[in-house]
């Protein structure tokens, strides 16, 4: 009787063993079927012109289907718009979420940095299609049209709080030795917290920007509100212009361009997939 | 630079945070109060009719509302089954481990593909897929944007168990390892109930994550603006509608979209206030 109770207790635990052993395993299914599904489609449409010409017209590709051609053209535009908007937000972002964070990192019992501890974190939380909303009411309508502008707006809200964050719970690791140290040497907050406790966090940060970087350059719903897209190259500020997700939304809904899909696809989640790898790998080597 | 000066720019970047926010909650309101006064707050809240011909146009945000609460659940329920047994295995069977490393490097690239991705993932293949096994004619529906979104927010639930699941002190698992304990009994007895509280907050989150997801759902629900009657059929959720019909609205119409928008923030951002206060009082305990 005991023996077989025994044998049961020893069946379960084997049973849950393996299961969480395998269902743990099946969540690297979808991982490996995304990325083998955009490799496998997108692999033969990578070449130098899709990097370097603009989304050919709906007709010019129904023209080179009907020929039994590749589609002409790649996506340039959408490359350069995502650079100018992301170089846009980053330039604003980093370092006002640096100063935000510096001054959570400072002041951490102080009424009002726990205020907007609390307000970072609902920003983080909410969704980017209402940061697409917003932004289209702050700077869409005022400006009286959509543009790359808009576009980096929205990204900079969005990037924000996840600066934010990095930067002051980096700071707080820091020993607090390091800080009385500088300021036993004489410098004062503003010297110590330059020349000693960013540059120690400087690894903590970098991270965390990367991560920022890579959350965002995917975000597609926030600039359809805001960047609009555009067809051809453009380096103007304050017209619209397209990004790489915008250009796979567009193509997604075109069906001349749907072959398109998988090269842009593929472009867009490599330079995610490897931002992320490059952050881990970079906060692991700085950790040590 | 005197430390006067110093903390004078820290305070007005530390402003930004509370301008941009307070502009949020303001954009939305006055944007979205066209709709709410012309349709009442509880009416606009239980209305299922969105029709726009002009002269009588009928927004309402039910059958978003329900759409989203439906795509959500879903996604939760289908999330369970993977995230926990992923939580187990970073976090107790092969705590500290390459395989543990791995398998948490593999759950966060999950964490880092764009949802678009993930919406043409679950066009191409997932829909497909459905149709073939017969689940539902047209392949897109609550069911099949739901299937993505799980998968989506596996990473955000798992992890955050898992940190929960390591903190379990060890002394206690020790204990009942010395009374006979198997390892499944610690894993019941001990673990569950005394990281529970944390597991269950790193679900809020998800929750929290899945509620605004856009472009996914936008892709795989089908966008038809009804309430959704079985999970299977098409419907909207409350992002997908925005999604879809921001770009082309204006008027009254506009400004439903931005009430609806307005909503969805309110409930993300109750849920994700919840989330945080268990998840500090999880990690005080």
């Amino acid at each position: 009787m005991t023996k077989l109770k025994i044998k049961n207790r020893l069946a379960q635990d084997r049973l849950m063993l393996w299961s969480v052993c395998l269902f743990a395993a099946l969540t690297a299914v979808p991982l490996l079927a995304i990325l083998g599904e955009v490799l496998l489609r997108g692999y033969d449409q990578l070449s130098w012109s899709f990097f370097t010409e603009p989304t050919p017209t709906a007709y010019k590709a129904m023209k080179a289907i009907e020929a039994g051609a590749p589609i002409p053209g790649g996506i340039a535009n959408g490359i350069i718009g995502t650079m100018i908007m992301l170089g846009m937000a980053v330039v604003v972002a980093v370092p006002s979420g640096i100063l935000c964070g510096a001054y959570l990192a400072e002041n951490p019992k102080n009424r009002f940095a726990q205020v907007v501890s609390y307000l970072t974190d609902l920003l983080q939380g909410t969704p980017s299609v209402i940061i697409g909303i917003i932004t289209y009411i702050w700077v869409v309508v005022p400006m009286k049209g959509y543009s790359a502008i808009a576009g980096s707006v929205a990204l900079c809200i969005m990037m924000l709080p996840l600066i934010i964050r990095s930067t002051e719970e980096t700071l707080k690791i820091l020993p607090a030795s390091l800080k009385e140290a500088g300021l036993a040497l004489g410098g004062n907050k503003a010297r110590v917290m330059m020349k000693v406790q960013l540059p120690a966090a400087f690894g903590g940060i970098f991270t965390g920007v990367l991560l920022a970087i890579s959350r965002v350059i995917g975000e597609t719903a926030p600039l359809m509100f805001t960047a609009l897209g555009c067809s051809f190259i453009r380096f103007a500020v304050d017209k619209p212009i397209s990004a790489v997700p915008l250009l796979i939304w567009e193509f997604f809904n075109d069906p001349n361009l749907q072959e398109l899909i998988w090269g842009a696809s593929l472009f867009l989640l490599l330079f995610v997939l490897t931002l992320n790898l490059l952050s881990k790998y970079l906060a692991k080597k700085w950790n040590q | 630079m005197n430390d006067k000066i110093y903390k004078v720019i820290l305070f007005i970047a530390a402003l930004i945070m509370p301008i941009v926010c307070g502009g949020v909650v303001y954009a939305l309101v006055t944007d979205a109060y066209e709709a709410f006064e012309h349709f009442g707050f509880f009416k606009f809240l239980t209305s299922s009719e969105w029709s726009y011909t002009e002269g009588a146009e009928q927004y309402g945000a039910l059958p978003f509302i329900t759409g989203t609460l439906m795509t959500t659940l879903l996604a939760l329920i289908f999330c369970i089954p993977f995230s926990l047994p992923v939580a187990l295995f970073v976090g107790e069977y092969f705590k500290g481990t390459r395989v543990a490393a791995v398998l948490s490097t593999v759950t966060d690239l999950l964490a880092g593909i764009p949802s678009i991705i993930y919406g043409l993932w679950g066009f191409y293949t997932l829909r497909p897929l459905i149709m073939a096994l017969n689940i539902s004619p047209q392949g897109s529906g609550v069911l099949t944007a739901s299937l993505v979104l799980a998968i989506m927010i596996v990473p955000y639930a798992a992890s955050l168990s898992a940190e929960f699941i390591k903190m379990v002190p060890n002394d206690l698992k020790e204990g009942a390892y010395s009374l006979g304990a198997t390892r499944a009994e610690v894993v019941r007895k001990v673990i569950f109930p005394v990281a529970g509280s944390g597991i269950f907050s790193s679900y809020i989150l998800a929750i929290g994550r899945a509620l605004g997801e856009t472009m996914t759902v936008t892709m795989l629900i089908g966008n038809t603006n009804n309430i959704p009657d079985s999970i299977t059929s098409t419907g909207n959720s409350m992002a997908s509608i925005i999604a879809n019909q921001f770009g082309e609205a204006d008027g009254l119409r506009l400004s439903s979209l931005i009430a609806i928008g307005f909503i969805l923030f309110l409930i993300t951002a109750l849920i994700n206030m919840i989330g945080k206060i268990m998840i500090k009082r999880a990690r005080i305990a």
